[in-house]
């Protein structure tokens, strides 16, 4: 067992780990964090996308002890003092989900993405977005969720 | 299983001869999923993420000297107009969370055919540095990788950089797939136009045993922009070159059926591509584009 401190969402957590734990299951299982789901194990679906040190990374390909004293973020960690983040907000206004599955996913994919571009074509969202699938929706609403949102989160003001 | 976590390269250097059955790990694109599937339970790995050195490029000798630990993302942000093969296939790997944390000594140390940095580090004329305790070595990347997902690697070692020379004219990458992202290429191809020194480089990916060249199709077309006085002139390529010179990237390939695609696709399909690529670096040079 390897001892690991590392940030989730602010909170800082000090854990024990087998060193062949996948942080996914770390973060599902003993930090009862099951908001980011597993679906493919292969790195292929993005349905376990989280942010490690502010980028996206896909936590079923990543070991717990890599994320020894890194800052994750997970979809828990998005909404503020009861508030949705934009994100959460636009995927529920823009039907951006169907089943669900694939929405922490998608919009910690979504977060990284905002972060790092300006203005975005629907082009540069479904590229942005080229690691994650969704079975249900087509996309098309995703996209839309994904400008709503970074339309709101870039003028602030307006919201 | 065991985590080595070196936070220097001489201490990543010391835990590899220390244990020299233990297996690096890098972005972990390959290797998480292998252990996922349990295809390999290795006794020890050794985590090079932590390791500064390894996430660092530099200009040496005129070249890029790209630290083996530097991911893709990075690659693309910074490198694209003096790697720009190099960089166009980094676009072309997996998704945005993958090139966050995937390195091209990653892809290295795999040493799949398929690895889709391989073919323009073969166009180019990388050179790989190599490192043990002992000493370091650079090798050709052409006499790096030996047969599928087997390299030169002697089992102290460890990559270090990867040294490329600087880009003189235009470079291109194609790569196909079943899906445009997180897919392994059927085939792939590189392209690098190198003006000054009159030369011509590919790279061949995904059909055969290692990353090739195809010399031929390199030498046909050193000719005919030399005879035709194109390098000068920047005229038009004729589509009869064109063609020969995918034909010939064609034949220069070695490629097996397997799940991912036939033989014959595979050829044909690198045809095609050798023909795309040229005809886009031409534009580029004749500046058309």
């Amino acid at each position: 067992m390897r001892r690991i401190s590392l940030t989730v969402n602010g909170v800082k957590h000090d854990a024990m780990v087998e060193p062949r734990q996948l942080l996914v299951y770390f973060l599902r299982e003993q930090l009862a964090l099951t908001g980011t789901n597993v679906g493919c194990d292969t790195s292929t679906c993005g349905a376990c996308t989280i942010l490690v040190n502010g980028k996206s990374a896909k936590s079923c390909t990543l070991l717990a002890v890599q994320a020894d004293g890194a800052e994750v973020t997970t979809i828990e960690g998005l909404a503020s003092n009861g508030e949705m983040h934009p994100l959460q907000k636009a995927f529920h206004e823009s039907h951006g989900l169907q089943c669900g599955y694939c929405t922490p996913g998608m919009i910690m994919a979504s977060v990284d993405l905002i972060a790092n571009n300006d203005a975005m074509s629907d082009e540069d969202i479904r590229m942005g977005l080229e690691g994650n699938l969704c079975r249900c929706t087509g996309y098309q609403n995703i996209v839309k969720s994904v400008q709503q949102a970074a339309g709101e989160m870039r003028s602030p003001a307006s919201t | 299983m065991e985590v080595l976590q070196p936070t220097s390269w001489g201490e990543a250097l010391a835990a590899k001869e220390e244990h020299p059955g233990a297996v690096p790990l890098a972005g972990g694109t390959d290797l998480l999923v292998e252990l996922n599937f349990d295809r390999r339970r290795p006794e020890t790995i050794i985590d090079l993420t932590r390791v500064a050195e390894l996430n660092e490029w530099s200009h040496v000798n005129g070249g890029v000297r790209l630290g083996a630990g530097v991911d893709y993302t990075r690659v693309i942000a910074e490198l694209a107009s003096e790697l720009p093969g190099l960089a166009i296939a980094s676009r072309t790997v997996g998704s945005p969370q993958i090139r966050n944390r995937g390195t091209v000594g990653g892809n290295l140390g795999t040493s799949s055919p398929a690895g889709d940095a391989l073919p323009p580090l073969v166009a180019s004329g990388a050179r790989i540095e190599l490192a043990a305790t002992s000493g370091t070595r650079v090798v050709p990347v052409e006499e790096f990788c030996i047969a599928p997902k087997r390299n030169v690697l002697a089992p102290d070692e460890l990559i270090a950089a990867i040294h490329m020379p600087v880009a003189t004219g235009p470079q291109q990458f194609s790569k196909i797939g079943t899906r445009n992202a997180m897919v392994i290429a059927v085939a792939s191809f590189a392209l690098t136009l190198d003006p000054p020194a009159r030369s011509v480089g590919t790279g061949i990916g995904s059909a055969g045993p290692v990353p090739l060249r195809a010399t031929e199709a390199e030498r046909f077309l050193e000719g005919v922009l030399d005879e035709e006085g194109l390098w000068d002139s920047r005229g038009q390529l004729s589509e009869g070159a064109v063609a020969r010179f995918g034909q010939l990237a064609s034949e220069a390939s070695r490629p097996i059926d397997d799940v991912r695609g036939s033989a014959a696709y595979r050829r044909h399909s690198l045809g095609v591509m050798a023909g795309r690529t040229l005809a886009w670096a031409w534009d580029e040079y004749r500046g058309t584009l």
